[in-house]
């Protein structure tokens, strides 16, 4: 007799369907469901269970996969790196301290132009320690060509890394869909499941821009001149540029297959606003409640959170400000010069903004503490909020 | 086997940028010619990288991943993953690196690979130092040897990589020389034949490095082994099997002289003494082995 969760994942493989799963599990269903090849990966709180859970489905024959556990963080991207390099499609997961190891093998992916899918839990950075969610960790990789996105619920994780496969592989770039240490990835959620043939008709296999290949052989890496070099660093900004449409153009197509969407900023009451929150992940979402709030004192708020950061959306980002009055919140900060999503957002903007540096560390972040700092937004840069309740 | 026997098909090219003499393009070249055209190789920064030319042109003629200086065997593991998941499985995965890319910065991931059983092979080409930046002292130095960060000789005794390796309980790890071409091929064709991580590494002379003339690499290596400074021997299953045995070792100082490196400490007969002392206690030691484990 099959057990419950036999029986539910039965389920799933035949009709789709809704489970209530965590943040975690659902970075961990949807590399099934995109039938990753190779998963190259080492634990680490808060990550852990989405290789775990990627451990299981591999061991029962859920998931056709070869799973390496390898011996550290570096070592899973250099896996990644050499198995999207045969022409396999790689995903790993990690979080903070991982992350930062990974440092220069993201280089790396992004150099060779491989399409490796990552989960990264974002977790704050040592020391001293602690485990819980900041986007320092992923900002910190900024410059590495890799595409970003900020999630701020699960079933956007699900969907997010799904789609994330399907524009790595367009553009020949890496990608890393985030969502937030214990905040998400240890809350239950409700995700809706699709079917894995519609899964199989969204994301066909894709030739890589270039494999290792016995009958063609090829030299890749190798020392280059500047005429060279140059060119293929460029390479990585024009695809990056070339992400910008495809990623629009993917999400038509995931709406169309799945009926749901994700604009690069997900915009709630910013039309008649005269006020816009900026923020990422779930501090967009918790905004939504201050705006409400606000709006019932007469404050004409809205927030656009940003999903991608890499290519950064500054069209989009200049379209929203015009005419408004900017407020950012950073869950992270560049030491020396403040927070990272305000100092891009500035750098887009030809007007005076108002910047927040909040939930360092974990430092809950409530609705009440994001409507306190748009009523006192005077135009200051960066302003740290220390306390929960300032 | 005959040296006529070795294939005659190139797959490392001429053109290559290597110094004259250089003793690692000979070495990968008897190894390719013994894996065959269906291998891919990963190299990590070390002279390799730079020996195979530069873009758009190539010296080698097999599917070549260059890759961060400790990263050769994680990325070995993820090639052997990518081409298992796609059917592949008559493909030769090498991990080919220096010593400072295997003794150093790479132990890590070479460890972790070996321990996962990891199924390729690993050869470190060893010319004991960082030679691609100029001599630098590494794990594999031996004692006494003066490198650019060493200068009046290394204090410490060099790592015993191959024993770590074998502590690893992969099934095949060897030693072999340039100067031993014929026993180099039958060495790579027999990990060739096994699954699993196998490990080989090849003492390489450096002429710049070690400051001996261009004309002399093969002479050198050849000392080495006559020395007992370098003994050929290989660990299957861990069995432990010398290759080439020495009878009447040659002294100590006939391979030191040669090279400059140790022109300082081959006048301090304390320490000469100190280096035949570990030449002679190394061979025992390695005797020893062949008896236990047979």
């Amino acid at each position: 007799m099959l057990g419950r969760e036999e029986i539910e994942r039965k389920k799933i493989k035949e009709e789709g369907t809704t489970v209530i799963e965590t943040g975690n599990h659902a970075v961990s269903l949807a590399a099934k469901f995109a039938r990753a090849d190779v998963v190259a990966a080492y634990p680490i709180t808060p990550q852990t269970q989405i290789v775990e859970e990627i451990a299981k489905f591999v061991e029962n024959g859920e998931m056709n996969a070869k799973f390496i556990r390898v011996e550290s963080e570096h070592s899973a991207m250099a896996a990644c790196i050499g198995a999207s390099a045969t022409g396999a499609r790689a995903f790993t997961a990690t979080s903070s301290q991982g992350l930062l190891l990974m440092h220069e093998m993201l280089f790396a992916a992004g150099g060779y132009r491989l399409p490796i899918v990552m989960a990264n839990v974002n977790r704050s950075l040592f020391p001293p320690w602690n485990i819980l969610v900041e986007h320092s960790d992923s900002l910190a990789q900024r410059d590495t060509g890799w595409i970003q996105f900020y999630c701020a619920s699960n079933q956007e994780v699900f969907d997010t890394t799904i789609q994330a496969f399907k524009i790595a592989e367009e553009v020949n770039l890496p990608a890393m869909v985030n969502l937030e240490g214990f905040i998400m990835s240890h809350t239950h959620m409700p995700i809706e499941l699709p079917m894995q043939d519609a899964v199989d008709r969204f994301l066909p296999r894709r030739e890589h821009l270039w494999k290792l290949d016995v009958d063609n052989p090829g030299t890749f890496g190798s020392m280059s001149n500047p005429e060279y070099y140059v060119l293929m660093r460029k390479g990585i900004e024009d695809a990056m540029k070339e992400a910008r449409t495809k990623i629009l153009d993917v999400n038509t197509e995931f709406e169309r297959e799945f009926g749901r969407k994700y604009e690069p900023i997900e915009c709630y009451k910013c039309e008649d606003a005269e006020t816009v929150i900026f923020a990422m992940g779930t501090i967009g979402k918790e905004s939504k409640r201050a705006v409400d709030e606000l709006r019932n004192e007469g404050v004409k708020a809205g927030v656009a959170r940003i999903r991608l950061f890499r290519p950064f959306p500054e069209e989009s980002i200049k379209s929203i400000a015009e005419g408004k009055k900017i407020i950012i919140f950073d869950r992270d900060c560049s030491f020396g010069k403040g927070g990272v999503l305000s100092t891009e957002i500035r750098s887009v903007l030809d007007k005076p903004a108002s910047s927040y540096v909040v939930g360092i560390g974990g430092l809950d972040v409530p609705y009440t503490t994001i409507k306190k700092c748009v009523e006192r937004a005077n135009g200051q840069k960066d302003e740290w909020i220390t306390e929960v309740h300032p | 086997m005959k040296m006529e026997d070795i294939p005659k098909e190139e797959l490392v090219l001429s053109g290559h940028s290597a110094c004259q003499g250089c003793p690692l393009t000979t070495a990968m070249r008897t190894v390719l010619k013994a894996l065959g055209k269906r291998t891919i190789m990963a190299i990590p920064a070390c002279c390799s990288a730079v020996i195979q030319g530069m873009y758009p042109n190539s010296g080698v003629n097999i599917p070549l991943l260059n890759v961060p200086f400790e990263t050769t065997a994680a990325v070995c593991s993820g090639i052997e993953a990518g081409l298992a998941t796609q059917g592949i499985d008559d493909v030769n995965v090498l991990g080919w690196a220096g010593d400072g890319g295997t003794y150093d910065i790479g132990i890590q991931a070479l460890s972790g690979a070996a321990e996962r059983g990891a199924n390729f092979l690993y050869v470190c080409y060893n010319n004991e130092m960082y030679s691609n930046t100029g001599v630098q002292r590494s794990g594999a130095t031996p004692k006494h040897a003066w490198t650019t960060t060493t200068w009046k000789g290394k204090e410490e005794e060099r790592k015993d990589m191959p024993s770590i390796m074998v502590a690893h309980n992969i099934p095949y790890v060897a030693t072999a020389s340039i100067s031993h071409p014929i026993d180099l091929y039958e060495k790579v064709t027999k990990a060739k034949s096994i699954k699993g991580t196998k490990y080989i590494e090849i003492l390489a002379p450096c002429p710049p490095g070690w400051r001996f003339d261009y004309s002399k690499t093969i002479e050198v290596a050849k000392l080495a082994v006559q020395t007992r400074a370098w003994n050929l021997y290989e660990v299957e299953n861990g069995k432990y099997r010398i290759n080439a045995t020495i009878r009447r070792p040659k002294p100590i100082e006939d391979y030191l002289k040669l090279q400059q490196r140790f022109k300082d400490a081959v006048k301090d007969t304390e320490k000469v003494r100190e280096m035949q002392a570990n030449v002679d206690a190394r061979w025992q030691w390695l005797e020893k082995m062949v008896e236990i484990t047979n």
